[in-house]
């Protein structure tokens, strides 16, 4: 069956990969469904919450509004790839240690993509202020942590000195 | 997810030659897709009437911000996040740098293009003020023919536009002749992100020793599609600005501004808003920061 189909080929989290897929199947679906790379979530499905954002070619993208064939050769980054290897003992990525440090996952729906869009932030605003982090997250909805946990756990992460720092609140509860 | 992928097809050529080709060949047949940020809502939904598919995306010919002596071009396919990204946009365009970062979020703005925020024609386009105040110009191209027409001239209706079924719109020119113009531009939404308007307004002026020599009003969410207010330039224009001028605009503003109730906003709500943007600019050239 899937014969028919175009093979799109991307680099996903730094590895080249193959699918057979309609062209117009969601690159969310295929990361989820085809690459089995369910970290990405689906929220609203139309591009207004953020749940599904991914990077593509450096910038960050809803996956639910991408059909599969535009992503054709395109290098895609998603939460699994945010920390190099992610194994007991690994370490996670900054942002990931912040958010647990600062109370800024609660439910979980959201993460993924608040971790991506802040990770773009960074990229583009290594020390950003306050209203910096509103504007680079604001298509990314939580309904748990009323946001303010979030912004601050992205603010620490910002913040080199303060790894430490965060480990250790971390442990500490 | 309603929409069902293995229905539509997809094909990318990656040149614009061959996108036009396709679209000459089988005119009608092919619905261009660019950013998605619209049809792939649509998709979604299973409500895409679009059996066949030609994607922009990637078409390097449509993606760029160029300046001639006289206009900044902008290819159709540039993103909202190339033109905040652009020096010539931010510094000579500020109306637009500024429509862009309120499209949606960071990652919508990185997806849609300018070229498709226009064909799609909402009555609440975020960067149709912008183009209307600058007095754009809209370039399409079809494999057997380009043209310009005015951008207050592309939107014929609600969702209906100047381009036949083979054409493309390819660029929008900026005239850079705003330098010494007073410029004005603000939405109302619900949010200050990823808000669809209730209102936006946006104005330039030239004025010469306090009388409004050249004035361009555009808005949107004011009709049935973004449209330049002429009958309440008309009656701003060549006159010296006083309060009572101010009376004068926010009376014809009223009386041309055909806005409807729907889930957003209501009609009564959005004249009186449009109202007092444009009374707002006019304080603005009045010199007076708020009104007195």
């Amino acid at each position: 069956m899937s014969a028919r189909w175009p093979t799109i080929r991307m680099i996903v989290n730094g590895e080249q990969r193959g699918i057979q897929a309609p062209p117009m199947k969601r690159l969310l679906d295929v990361l989820r469904q085809d690459l089995h790379l369910t970290g990405t979530k689906e929220g609203c499905g139309e591009g207004e919450c953020g749940s599904c954002s991914v990077r593509m070619n450096g910038e960050l993208v809803n996956s639910c509004l991408i059909p599969v064939l535009q992503a054709q050769g395109a290098e895609i980054q998603t939460v699994e790839g945010l920390a190099p290897k992610l194994e007991p003992g690994g370490t996670l990525h900054p942002l990931q240690e912040a958010f647990l440090a600062c109370g800024g996952a609660q439910c979980g729906i959201c993460t993924p993509g608040m971790l991506m869009a802040a990770a773009q932030l960074l990229e583009t605003h290594p020390r950003p202020t306050l209203a910096e982090i509103r504007e680079g997250l604001a298509g990314n909805l939580c309904r748990c942590t009323g946001f303010m946990r979030i912004f601050e756990s992205v603010l620490a992460a910002s913040t080199q000195a303060s790894q430490p720092a965060l480990r250790q609140a971390h442990h500490a509860r | 997810m309603r929409g069902n992928p293995e229905t539509h097809e997809l094909v990318a050529p990656g040149s614009l030659a061959a996108v036009l080709h396709l679209m000459a060949v089988e005119p009608g047949a092919w619905t261009p897709i660019a950013g998605g940020t619209e049809l792939m809502v649509a998709h979604a939904a299973g409500r895409l009437n679009a059996p066949k598919l030609v994607s922009l995306w990637g078409v390097p010919e449509l993606r760029f911000v160029h300046a001639t002596d006289e206009s900044i071009v902008v290819g159709a396919g540039a993103t909202f996040a190339d033109l905040r990204r652009s020096a010539l946009i931010t510094e000579e365009l500020p109306l637009l740098a500024k429509a862009a970062s309120w499209i949606g979020s960071i990652a919508n703005q990185s997806r849609a293009t300018l070229g498709g925020n226009l064909v799609n024609g909402s009555p609440a386009a975020d960067s149709s003020p912008a183009l209307l105040v600058y007095d754009a110009e809209i370039e399409i191209i079809s494999a057997r023919d380009s043209r310009r027409i005015p951008y207050h001239k592309f939107h014929t209706g609600y969702k209906r536009n100047a381009l036949a079924v083979d054409e493309l719109l390819y660029a929008v020119h900026l005239p850079r002749r705003f330098g010494h113009h007073r410029q004005y531009l603000r939405k109302v939404g619900t949010r200050r992100a990823m808000a669809i308007s209730k209102v936006a307004l946006g104005a330039t002026a030239f004025i010469e020793t306090g009388v409004i020599r050249e004035i361009r009003l555009g808005a949107a969410s004011l009709a049935a599609f973004p449209t330049r207010l002429h009958r309440t330039e008309d009656a701003l224009l060549n006159k010296p600005i006083t309060n009572d001028l101010i009376q004068t605009g926010r009376n014809a503003i009223l009386t041309e501004a055909l806005p409807i109730d729907d889930i957003r906003s209501t009609a009564e709500y959005r004249r009186r808003v449009a109202a007092n943007l444009l009374e707002e600019f006019l304080f603005e050239l009045l010199g007076v920061e708020k009104r007195p």
